[in-house]
């Protein structure tokens, strides 16, 4: 019965009146044009097995470059044998963040700044080297490590930052606010490429002579001060959203300015800036294909660097789409999990 | 000593010491990285100051429009970047705007697999890196696309193929500035027919047909003067000969790679604010401008449509800025733009990267204030007057 009165639901949706049901054929043609031969193309024709580009069918995708160049895709250059050092950064980043999720309530504070300060070191210490570990140059980092990396990193410097700067443009001192919007709208007004030729041009010019400061840190530093100001203003829809009587009723039980800031606004404001602090997560995470300009070979970096290998020669359709399928993959899970947050709030 | 410590707990006095401090602070560090930066720089015997710009460039571009030569100086490359960015940035917002309008409706249409379609398509492209867009449209598609003389021809006067876009190219220009000059006065007149409307309204309270006359004046006469004028006018027809097409103008594959991804990457976004901000008129506004007896036409155009533009002003404003910030995407495939031009060859050329940097970000803050106030001078006039 049931069953019944959706099949007629869905007749009556797709074949109602003369012209949806037109409408329906029409595009279920233009479905099948468009999804026919790429079904063949990534599925049905593709070989998925083999060693080189000669195992490869004509007409179909060559997955067999994928699987080749798969270390690649997630390491860069990385050495081969030092590659569980990504891996073990990568699993001490997901436990530290799943311990802060799942810990009690009144351990969840304190356990997160522990973390906070103990990971980020640790991870660059992992991945570098240095005190017992073989030193790895930056340059040799690449492809999904590369990717993380830089977003993680740079979201470091970029949340306290716009944490900051969203106070200071709230601030009733005049001087605080016109530095905090100058800063906000400077680095909103300016595209992301110029930031990070900026930021590898500049900050080697601007640091006293003698200070070496390393490329993928210029280009980690300069997304990082964009990403800033996008999070202020994420940030900032937050504090707008807190009835003023929280700040008047803190400062009235005689709190002090950053102690009504850390105890009673923030915790509640960033509860509400989350979702908008996630999107601009997934901004960044989509903007750090950008150090391309400055040869950095981040996931897409990697995939289009690969096209220039003679031995794989036509490969770009395989390495766009297993690149780009990643980045939607990140991507999309994220926007869906800030989305759940923000529906979570309004009921 | 009680007065000094009932001094210092003054809040005024906090305040304003707070502030120095900041502007200390701020001046400090500003002093700091200056003379860092002339240190550095005459160690590496970099020259500064603008006298520049008024050396011969010697620098081949591509696609030029402001009749640029690579014996003209370093600010004529800066205008030509300058020139590429404003097209590919206007070009972008007008055809991401169409696209992405008829995909927002098409995502509220009633017709389960129409909307269906225009969701996928958003969901897919929103996730996605524009430099993805960018990279796949140039090396994925328009490197493909066949050689010359197998081009794919549009309407036989324009061709595509994996050199780019040939399209026709007037004769001469005359009958488009009078074209343009009629579509300029029809818009005056225009906006002098509703004000003069309005003042009516209030004094007398009669409507005047401000749509039609509107849909006339701003799409049917323009339309008519720019037809009319390019029927009167001789075209230079793209066509092959030996290898390659002769005549027209040559688009180069860098912009119609960077134009493709910036609409395609767009129209995503603006779909959803266009879905959002007719999603966020209440059902009632409708039912009540119905019931006050309102014809279908009349509620769309009197009730909904202006309650959904205010919803929709500033992120769509937001979204042209960034079709403008996106188009120096174009650096990554040497589409000459601004960013690549100046800050990619000219600071190669010179090393003066603080001045060279500081005229770039200039070109980007500069347009983007001017927008933002017209956007808000817009804004403030759509507002809901509240008395």
């Amino acid at each position: 019965m049931n069953r019944v009165s959706s099949l007629s639901l869905w007749r009556e949706r797709l074949f109602g009146t003369p012209f949806t049901g037109f409408l329906t054929l029409v595009l279920a043609f233009c479905i099948a044009w468009v999804a026919v031969p790429l079904i063949r193309w990534a599925l049905i024709d593709a070989t998925w097995v083999g060693t080189t580009r000669a195992d490869c069918a004509p007409g179909g995708a060559c997955w067999v470059f994928v699987r080749a160049r798969f270390g690649q895709f997630m390491y860069g250059l990385y050495p081969v044998d030092q590659r569980w050092r990504v891996d073990l950064a990568g699993v001490l980043f997901l436990l530290g963040v799943l311990s802060v999720i799942f810990a009690p309530q009144r351990l969840r504070l304190g356990l997160g700044v522990a973390m906070l300060a103990v990971l980020p070191p640790l991870g660059i210490w992992l991945l570098s080297g240095g005190f017992g570990l073989r030193y790895i140059e930056t340059r040799e980092w690449g492809g999904l490590m590369l990717t993380l990396f830089i977003s993680i990193y740079s979201s470091l410097i970029a949340i306290p930052l716009g944490i900051l700067f969203a106070l200071g443009r709230q601030s009733e001192l005049r001087v605080i606010r016109l530095i905090s919007v100058v800063f906000i709208e400077f680095w909103r007004g300016v595209p992301i490429i110029a930031v990070i030729f900026l930021a590898s041009l500049l900050l080697p010019l601007i640091l006293p002579g003698g200070i070496g400061i390393d490329r993928l840190a210029r280009a980690v530093i300069g997304l990082g001060f964009v990403i800033a100001a996008y999070m202020a203003e994420a940030v900032r829809g937050g504090l707008q959203a807190l009835p003023k009587g929280q700040r008047e009723a803190a400062t009235a039980l005689g709190l002090t300015y950053w102690k009504a800031t850390g105890l009673i606004i923030l915790p509640q404001a960033l509860r509400i800036s989350l979702p908008a602090m996630t999107n601009e997560f997934i901004a960044l995470i989509k903007n750090t294909t950008l150090v391309l300009v400055v040869s950095i070979l981040d996931l897409l970096g990697i995939a289009q660097a690969s096209l220039a290998d003679p031995n794989w020669v036509g490969m770009n359709m395989e390495a766009y789409a297993f690149s780009g399928a990643i980045y939607w993959l990140i991507c999309f899970a994220l926007s869906r999990w800030s989305r759940s947050l923000e529906k979570k709030r309004r009921l | 000593m009680s007065s000094f410590l009932s001094f210092i707990n003054d809040k005024r006095v906090r305040d304003w010491i707070y502030q120095i401090a900041a502007v200390v602070f701020l001046v400090g560090l500003t002093i700091f990285f200056v003379r860092n930066a002339s240190e550095n720089m005459v160690k590496a015997g970099i020259a500064s100051g603008f006298g520049f710009l008024w050396r011969t460039s010697g620098i081949e571009v591509p696609f030029v429009l402001t009749g640029y030569t690579q014996s003209d100086n370093i600010l004529g490359l800066f205008w030509v970047g300058v020139a590429n960015t404003m097209l590919v940035t206007v070009i972008g917002i007008v055809l991401a705007t169409l696209l992405g309008f008829v995909l927002g409706i098409a995502r509220l249409s009633s017709h389960w697999l129409t909307s269906a379609i225009a969701g996928a398509y958003i969901e897919f492209v929103r996730n996605i890196p524009l430099l993805f867009f960018v990279l796949f449209w140039y090396f994925g598609v328009i490197a493909a696309l066949p050689a010359p003389r197998q081009s794919i021809g549009l309407f036989g006067i324009a061709f595509l193929n994996n050199r780019g876009l040939t399209i026709p190219l007037p004769d001469s220009v005359d009958n488009f500035r009078w074209a343009a000059l009629i579509v300029l006065a029809s818009w005056v007149a225009y906006g002098l027919i509703s004000v003069w409307a309005r003042r009516r309204k209030e004094r007398t309270g009669q409507d005047a047909p401000l749509l039609a006359i509107g849909v006339g004046l701003i799409l049917v006469i323009p339309a008519l003067a720019i037809a009319w004028a390019s029927l009167a006018t001789r075209w230079d027809v793209p066509a092959l000969r030996g290898f390659n097409y002769r005549g027209g103008f040559a688009v180069i594959p860098e912009f119609v790679a960077l134009l493709a991804a910036l609409v395609t990457y767009t129209a995503g976004f603006i779909a959803e604010i266009v879905r959002g901000g007719i999603e966020s008129v209440p059902k009632g506004q409708t039912e009540a401008a119905g019931a006050l007896g309102l014809r279908p036409g009349r509620i769309l155009s009197l009730v909904v449509i202006p309650q959904a533009l205010r919803v929709m002003t500033p992120p769509l404003t937001n979204q042209y800025l960034n079709v403008l910030k996106n188009s120096s995407f174009g650096a990554a495939i040497a589409y000459p733009d601004v960013v690549s031009l100046f800050m990619g060859s000219a600071l190669n050329n010179t090393g003066q990267a603080i001045e060279i940097i500081a005229m770039t970000l200039a070109v980007y803050l500069v347009i983007g204030l001017a927008v933002s106030g017209v956007m808000n001078w817009y804004n403030a006039r759509i507002a809901l007057v509240t008395r």
